[in-house]
């Protein structure tokens, strides 16, 4: 290459990579636009503050009123008795894995997270669905489906959870102990609260991502459209699986109304998105970005 | 099935030593507070690996019932009847069908995502700038993000309709292999679930290899510059070596996505039994739909069936992690 | 610590989340047609909990229009029904999913083997109790094609895959005055085991030289939808297309149907009245609760549409849950009753004979 001269065939070689990247940013952006802006579109017809307020309870498919209440209190019961059930699980294990563990059981705990978070959501499904429903002879209910997004959200948990606190500078650990602080209230009053942001976004990332999951949902939850406050006993509605119940209708008012449940899910992801990096920018010096 | 995020997970190797904790105090004899935050640590690692491997188990064991029970090879039967509806009783499954299925889809969705996705990559990060750049990445982000029942939604609503012009495009200059021919149908086909998957895992890549091609490291790119390089050739040259391992690691994990995708899937096509080479004509089946149509109605042995075709497909999505992290820690570390 | 600001916000989730609860509604206020049952029965006799369904998709929009009535009348009650398919209903009920079970074909002998070997019903079996008679409809999409003859054997022909486009000379020779185009059709089954597609193959092979009766559709052309819902939204949106769903499915999505042939060759249009006159033929089997219809296929009058199904409620004889059983009497009760059959008219589907209502009412009075 001269330092001075760029030949023509070199300057179409730029050229033409220039197109080509400029397609593939096109060809990506067309679906992703259409998808966004046909979920807002079209979900903003059904979109209301009645839809968010009421059930499905005594309407019928052609009918226009109803909403999808029951399956957002569904969803927002599911998800946090799977995160509440989760993140003191996985932030233990990740202590135990960076604080403790040395050995063969850390091994075989790494070895068991990694190979489960391989595991196919429906799978997770069907093993609740065998075990829990048919095998104990419980019957569909909301805390079924938290069982299923537990097991699906504590490998990522362990993971994240583990990636943070290994972050933190072994420089502190050093200096509390040095101090004379026992391990226990090392690890609770430096090494947590410094990572605890990191955490705390990790965490939020998973449940974003378990808020959306339908196949363990379809499977375990049963079919109902009146409220169920109750996790725990009968049937429970759910935003992603309204969804999909909604759309396989060809009723124009069904397909409307799982529009703006897609809208409302994807609000709700994206809040809690949002709220994950929000917490990250705001405690960013804790972080060794 | 889960993803990586973009970050420390991916550009650190995967099995750097973890910090040596210090030993803890002076005073050597552990309180009754550690030995009872550790007891519980401990506990929870025990109660953790106890809960995965009797899942393994269970699951292990299900399958053996059902592949014991099926009369015929499990691996290479097209059908899937393990209840006997319409074989008087005789359970007669096979997952060759539907893990064909699957493979095609995904392959079909990473032919197409991977490039699109490397695309988005390269501009945010080479060719946008800074500002736009940094915006477009939070873009991504957040797509990465959108739930797959909505991709499904949106595939079998707006999608499906439309794919009839481009199949048959498709159809008229390749038709003439086999797999490309249709009897003039077109629409709820593999294609169009591949398109669905290629788009669903397009931010995901995208997402991780525009971090890789961030951190590509400023003094390769300054000499390539310096050297005269036109735009393009410093890519050739700096970042795509540089994010080489990186980025195929990223598209191995899209593929295991992909593999593991069910409703988006379940959504966009329609059923049809055997195996479909045809992957412009409506109808397929992959495991994970599969298993997602048939579980209502599965009587025990049905239900032992899925969960065997459930396995297969968990096999699946481990060999490929396994190989995504082979491919980064062959090369030490992210980079090449 | 920073655990403190944590707690707050915790407290404050908390919090947001009680109320949030609070703030959601069960009360839609009646938009479709309305019952006039909720004045007739003594409200006092409601029961109160939760009922759990499962089954059939033919009487999907029958179950949905009583849930309403019932629920409005006794407003304790909550009824979900899980329209999964007459075998997957059945599968539900035989693993204690489901209260019970909605089929549009009785238990066969298999099924209740399992019902015994579960022990289901305790030490008793279940019974079919049939309650929602209804037409299958042969829906299809045509481009400017309204109105379509279609005979069993041709129907055979196309849901096989040996009649594969719509101006065949088979379907021309049928219909000599509409404006066939050359269009490919693309039939829809049901890839579920169906209950509909039982009593859709059962006429097609009785009448038309199709595989024998198969609730896993035995057609050899076509694309699998799973439900009825699911087929029609496949049939609505793509040109081209035939599928079978009950008469309900039709009028809902505004799609066009078939006359039938029948035994004699001649072709019945589907009109309730017809689908009735075809029903009341049927031979009644009963045995203590149990009640099955047997459709007679050779009646051949021209006004008797012979596409057409019963769905069963299969509920345990005796043996049933004692905590649900009000809600299973109370429900299956007012189903049967007069109010409710007259209003299947006016949903799309065909009240029940009053003598086989009468029979229903001695039954559902005997369950335990």
């Amino acid at each position: 290459m001269s330092l001075t001269h760029t030949s023509p065939v070199r300057k179409a070689k730029n050229s033409v990579a220039w197109v080509l990247v400029a397609i593939a940013f096109v060809v990506a952006i067309i679906p992703l636009v259409s998808i966004l802006w046909t979920v807002i579109s079209r979900g903003a017809a059904a979109f209301n503050a009645n839809f968010l307020t009421h059930s499905m309870r005594n309407v019928s498919e052609q009918d226009a009123n109803g909403g999808a209440y029951h399956a957002i209190l569904g969803t927002l019961e599911q998800v946090g008795i799977a995160a509440v059930i989760t993140i003191p699980l996985a932030l233990m294990v990740a202590i135990y894995l960076v604080e403790y563990g040395r050995g063969r059981l850390a091994q075989a705990v790494t070895f068991f997270v990694d190979v489960m978070m391989g595991l196919p959501s429906i799978v997770a499904g069907l093993f609740v669905l065998s075990f829990w429903i048919l095998g104990l002879g419980f019957h569909a209910s909301g805390f079924a489906a938290s069982i299923a997004l537990t097991i699906l959200m504590l490998p990522i948990a362990v993971r994240s959870s583990e990636e943070m606190l290994k972050l933190v500078s072994p420089a502190l650990r050093e200096a509390s102990y040095a101090l004379g602080v026992s391990k226990w209230r090392t690890i609770t009053k430096v090494v947590l609260p410094t990572a605890l942001p990191g955490i705390v976004t990790g965490m939020m990332l998973g449940i974003a991502r378990i808020v959306g999951e339908t196949a363990p949902v379809l499977l375990l939850v049963g079919v109902t459209d009146s409220i169920n406050a109750n996790p725990f006993s009968n049937a429970q509605g759910s935003l992603p699986l309204f969804i999909f119940s909604e759309s396989q209708n060809s009723v124009q008012t069904a397909i409307n109304r799982g529009w703006a449940a897609a809208l409302t899910l994807i609000i709700l992801v994206m809040l809690l998105n949002l709220i994950a990096r929000l917490i990250a920018w705001w405690k960013a010096p804790a972080a060794a970005r | 099935m889960s993803t990586d995020r973009p970050g420390p997970a991916v550009t650190e190797a995967q099995d750097e030593k973890p910090p040596t904790p210090a030993r803890a105090g002076l005073n050597a004899k552990a309180g009754l507070g550690d030995r009872l935050f550790g007891g519980s640590a401990r506990g929870a690692a025990v109660f953790i690996l106890i809960l995965m491997a009797a899942i393994a188990a269970f699951l292990i064991v299900q399958s053996v019932h059902a592949i014991s029970a099926d009369k015929v090879n499990f691996l290479t039967s097209f059908t899937w009847d393990p209840d006997g509806n319409t074989t008087n009783g005789v359970p007669t499954f096979g997952i060759a069908a539907i893990a064909w299925g699957t493979l095609i889809t995904s392959v079909i969705g990473v032919l197409f995502g991977a490039p699109v996705a490397i695309g988005v990559a390269l501009f945010i990060t080479q060719y946008a700038p800074r500002k736009l750049g940094a915006i477009l990445g939070y873009i991504v982000d957040l797509l990465a993000a959108v739930p797959s029942v909505v991709y499904g939604l949106w595939g079998l609503l707006v999608l499906v309709p439309h794919m009839g012009g481009i199949s048959k495009l498709i159809e008229d200059v390749l038709g003439w292999i086999p797999m490309f021919k249709t009897n003039g149908t077109y629409g709820s086909s593999i294609f169009t679930a591949g398109v669905v998957l290629a788009i669903m895992i397009l931010p995901i890549i995208a997402a991780i290899a525009r971090e890789i091609y961030r951190q590509t490291p400023r003094e390769q790119i300054e000499a390539a510059y310096a050297l005269g390089a036109t735009r393009w050739e410093v890519i050739r040259l700096a970042v795509l070596p540089y994010g080489r391992s990186g980025v195929t690691s990223a598209v191995i994990l899209g593929f295991g996505r992909a593999l593991g995708e069910t409703i988006a899937v379940a959504m966009v096509l329609t059923q049809v039994p055997g195996l479909v080479t045809r992957i412009l004509q409506p109808g397929g089946n992959t495991i994970a739909a599969n298993i997602a149509v048939q579980f209502g109605e599965a009587l025990t042995t049905g239900r032992q069936a899925l969960i065997a075709s459930g396995l297969i497909l968990f096999l699946m999505t481990l060999i490929v992690n396994y190989a995504a992290r082979l491919v980064v820690r062959r090369t030490g570390r992210a980079g090449a | 610590m920073k655990f403190q600001r944590y707690g707050a916000v915790a407290g404050v989730a908390v919090a947001a989340s009680l109320a949030l609860s609070a703030c959601g509604s069960n009360n839609n206020a009646p938009t479709g047609p309305t019952s006039s049952a909720s004045g007739t029965s003594a409200a006092s006799s409601c029961p109160s909990g939760t009922l759990s369904l499962a089954g059939s998709t033919a009487q999907a929009n029958a179950i949905s229009q009583w849930k309403k009535d019932y629920q409005t009348k006794c407003t304790g009650v909550t009824v979900n029904y899980n329209a999964n398919g007459s075998g997957a209903g059945v599968t539900s009920f035989i693993q204690k999913q489901a209260d019970f079970a909605g089929s549009d074909y009785s238990l066969s002998t298999t099924q209740a083997a399992q019902v015994t070997s579960a022990g289901r019903c305790g030490s008793g079996s279940a019974v079919n109790i049939p309650l929602v008679p209804g037409a299958i409809a042969v829906v299809f999409n045509v481009p400017n094609v309204t109105t379509l003859n279609l005979s069993a054997t041709t129907l055979a022909g196309i849901f096989n895959g040996t009649i594969s486009n719509w101006d065949a000379a088979a379907i021309k020779a049928e219909n000599p005055s509409a404006n066939l185009p050359n269009l490919a059709i693309q039939p829809f089954y049901r890839s579920d085991t169906s209950g509909t597609s039982y009593n859709f193959s059962n006429y097609l092979h009785a009448l038309g030289g199709f595989a024998a009766a198969n609730k896993q559709w035995p057609g050899k052309a076509g694309q699998g939808a799973k439900g009825s819902s699911l087929v029609a939204s496949k049939v609505k949106s793509t040109a081209g297309a035939i599928g079978y769903a009950e008469y309900s499915y039709a009028t809902e999505d505004s799609l066009s149907y078939a006359a039938v042939s029948n035994a004699s060759g001649a072709y019945v249009p589907l009109t309730q009245t017809n689908a009735a006159n075809f029903i009341a033929k049927a031979k009644v089997t009963q045995s203590g609760s149990d009640t099955k219809l047997a459709f007679d296929y050779t009646y051949a009058a021209a006004d008797a549409y012979p596409a057409t199904l019963v769905t069963y409620e299969i509920v345990c004889g005796t043996g049933n849950d004692s905590g649900q059983l009000p809600l299973i009497k109370g429900f299956l009760t007012y189903m049967d009753s007069s109010a409710a059959q007259t209003e299947l008219t006016s949903e799309g589907y065909v009240p029940l004979p009053s003598a086989i209502q009468a029979d229903n009412a001695t039954a559902i009075a005997s369950l335990q």
